[in-house]
């Protein structure tokens, strides 16, 4: 594996007023990896990406991500990341074409490219038949894959997936899965959350957050063995046991 | 700035494709005007009365045909005992009783002196009194008639003139109204509204992690409603010119100015809506409650601040569409100028500068 540090973080401290949500975590990621950032709810997840993708100052500590400096160049981090929301995040009242048009423009893509990259997108979604239909009238998990394609419109070297698969069917998270690992495969970082143990699985490493710290960070493989179980599931279930 | 088109464009499709923004943006301000134009109206036409005439020669009979002229009144029915007035007015055919006493003529030329009676139904109290007022300004007209060859000793005349509004047409000052309630509407609760929903449906976020600078955002969110807004103004005005034929005195550069001012005050007050609310329905129950009653109660666009309780007065001058109504009427109906008009204009642009300035404060704060 690739070896070079895509986003280094250290000492991250992040507090609202008295209350600490994240206290001081540092780790890395490399570059082409396959990053699974887990926790449970309220450990402080969702308040580090925010901080890692800009749209969150930190108290205190340092993060680098793709080369910049999250307080100093925001701008410039902004423009190497792609982000999807645990909430869906595309417009229901626009087409499918409009929203990639209007996301490739937020993006500075010039027209020609827009169009270029539209048609591989729909090609590969096989979405041509209904690019005019309204994103609202498509199933769930159609939506979420569009979400993906259309975050990694502008090629980000770093892509942030927050509980992307959360409410979507077995088979689609499959699928989803495997439009992860063909990203991945291309280069990009993939820095994902998610509740999914099996998810957790087919990560290259997890790193698990209880209470604003990282207890653990490893591959699957090693963090199974550290706690002697035989599932990610009772990996998670031990650390969290661990803090009641 | 080709990032801005592709922004606004989106924004447009969010508006032309939601019918409830349509209703608000198109249907509203062309309903409103209409209502307030031709329903709601102070004046008074055609208002069915009964006579009881109990002399019936040859004066009463001139006071009537002068009141059956009038076009204010409609005489519906001849009384011939006291007992059907309460009946008449029971049935609610008529608003109001004309009686005339007994040898009405004869005690005119033997004593200088007769009567008549004016009853009105007062369940609607405004217009109990507009049918008395109107009725006594027929009969002072046909008493100065009367006195035309006799000169009168001493006598004090009062002449009164109107200006600026000399039919008392009440949609003069509806339509400066019902644009401030509109321009107000549609710049502050639509735009609030609509920012807020890019918050409660999780866009707000992936625009805040584009590369997009939030100032970006939020000019790109508010510039199709001053251009909406822009749009409405036009055709109230000429709804107004046109249909109700209002004059437009002062200078239309003038009053375009005035309105694009108001459009952003409204505007800013939209942005700052939007910065302390976290939903859609928030947004519009601080919009409703915290502009729009303001907007139609303290202004003055319904009820005179002059005759408001003091402390109402005090809170009326902190109203941005207070200062708006004063300047478009003194525009449309005064036509004076901003030689008049640069104390009010001066105050919005203060209020403007206040909540754009608090905005910015409120939307740091969010970020950090």
């Amino acid at each position: 594996m690739n070896q070079e540090k895509i986003i280094t973080v250290q000492n991250l401290t992040k507090t609202f007023g008295t209350f600490t949500a994240v206290k001081g975590i540092s780790f890395d990621v490399y570059k082409g990896e396959i990053f699974g950032f887990l926790g449970a709810n309220g450990a402080g997840k969702t308040t580090a990406i925010k901080m890692l993708i800009g749209i969150s100052k930190p108290s205190s500590g340092k993060a680098v991500v793709a080369g910049y400096d999250v307080v100093e160049n925001t701008e410039s981090v902004k423009k190497s990341i792609g982000y999807m929301s645990q909430k869906f995040s595309l417009y229901d009242d626009l087409t499918i074409k409009e929203n990639i048009t209007f996301f490739g423009g937020i993006y500075g893509l010039s027209r020609k490219n827009i169009k270029l990259k539209m048609n591989d997108l729909l090609t590969e979604l096989s979405l041509q038949d209904v690019a005019n239909k309204l994103v609202g009238s498509l199933p769930l998990g159609w939506k979420q894959k569009l979400s993906f394609s259309i975050a990694l419109l502008h090629e980000p070297q770093i892509v942030f997936l927050d509980e992307p698969t959360g409410g979507v069917d077995p088979i689609t998270r499959r699928q989803f899965w495997e439009m992860i690992y063909a990203e991945a495969n291309k280069g990009t970082t993939i820095f994902v959350t998610t509740h999914y143990m099996d998810e957790a699985e087919y990560c290259d490493r997890v790193s698990i957050m209880v209470e604003g710290v990282i207890e653990a960070l490893d591959s699957p493989k090693k963090l199974k063995e550290q706690f002697n179980v035989a599932s990610m599931n009772d990996v998670f279930l031990k650390l969290a046991r661990n803090v009641e | 700035m080709k990032r801005f088109i592709g922004f606004v464009t989106k924004e447009f499709y969010h508006i032309f494709r939601d019918k409830r923004s349509m209703f608000i943006l198109f249907g509203m301000p062309i309903a409103q005007i209409m209502l307030f134009g031709f329903a709601i109206t102070n004046e008074i036409n055609n208002v069915n009365i009964a006579i009881l005439d109990q002399s019936k020669d040859s004066e009463t009979q001139k006071i009537i045909s002068k009141i059956s002229a009038s076009p204010y009144f409609k005489i519906e029915q001849q009384l011939t005992t006291e007992n059907q007035i309460e009946a008449v007015f029971k049935k609610g055919s008529v608003k109001a009783v004309l009686v005339f006493e007994k040898d009405f003529s004869k005690n005119l030329q033997t004593r200088n002196h007769s009567k008549v009676q004016v009853i009105s139904d007062a369940t609607d109290p405004n217009m109990a009194n507009t049918i008395t007022n109107y009725v006594h300004a027929i009969l002072q007209k046909y008493i100065v008639e009367l006195n035309k060859n006799n000169q009168p000793i001493n006598h004090i005349q009062s002449q009164t003139q109107l200006y600026y509004n000399p039919e008392l047409k009440s949609v003069f000052t509806f339509v400066p109204g019902v644009m401030t309630v509109i321009l107000m509407l549609v710049s502050a609760m639509m735009t609030s509204i609509s920012i807020t929903r890019e918050k409660e449906l999780g866009t707000m976020e992936i625009l805040l992690v584009s590369p997009l600078k939030p100032i970006q955002v939020i000019i790109g969110k508010v510039f199709p409603y001053i251009f909406l807004s822009i749009i409405n103004a036009v055709v109230i005005v000429s709804l107004g010119f046109f249909v109700f034929k209002m004059p437009i005195e002062g200078s239309l550069f003038l009053l375009a100015f005035e309105s694009v001012l108001f459009i952003v005050t409204a505007l800013s007050l939209g942005i700052l809506i939007s910065t302390v609310s976290n939903s859609q329905q928030t947004a519009m129950m601080i919009s409703l409650f915290g502009l729009m009653l303001p907007v139609i109660i303290l202004s003055g666009f319904i009820f005179p601040i002059s005759s408001m309780p003091l402390p109402m007065q005090i809170i009326s001058n902190i109203i941005p569409a207070k200062w708006f109504i004063i300047i478009i009427k003194g525009i449309l109906l005064k036509g004076v100028g901003l030689n008049v008009l640069w104390k009010e204009t001066l105050i919005l642009v203060g209020m403007t500068a206040f909540f754009i300035v608090l905005s910015i404060k409120k939307y740091k704060i969010r970020l950090e």
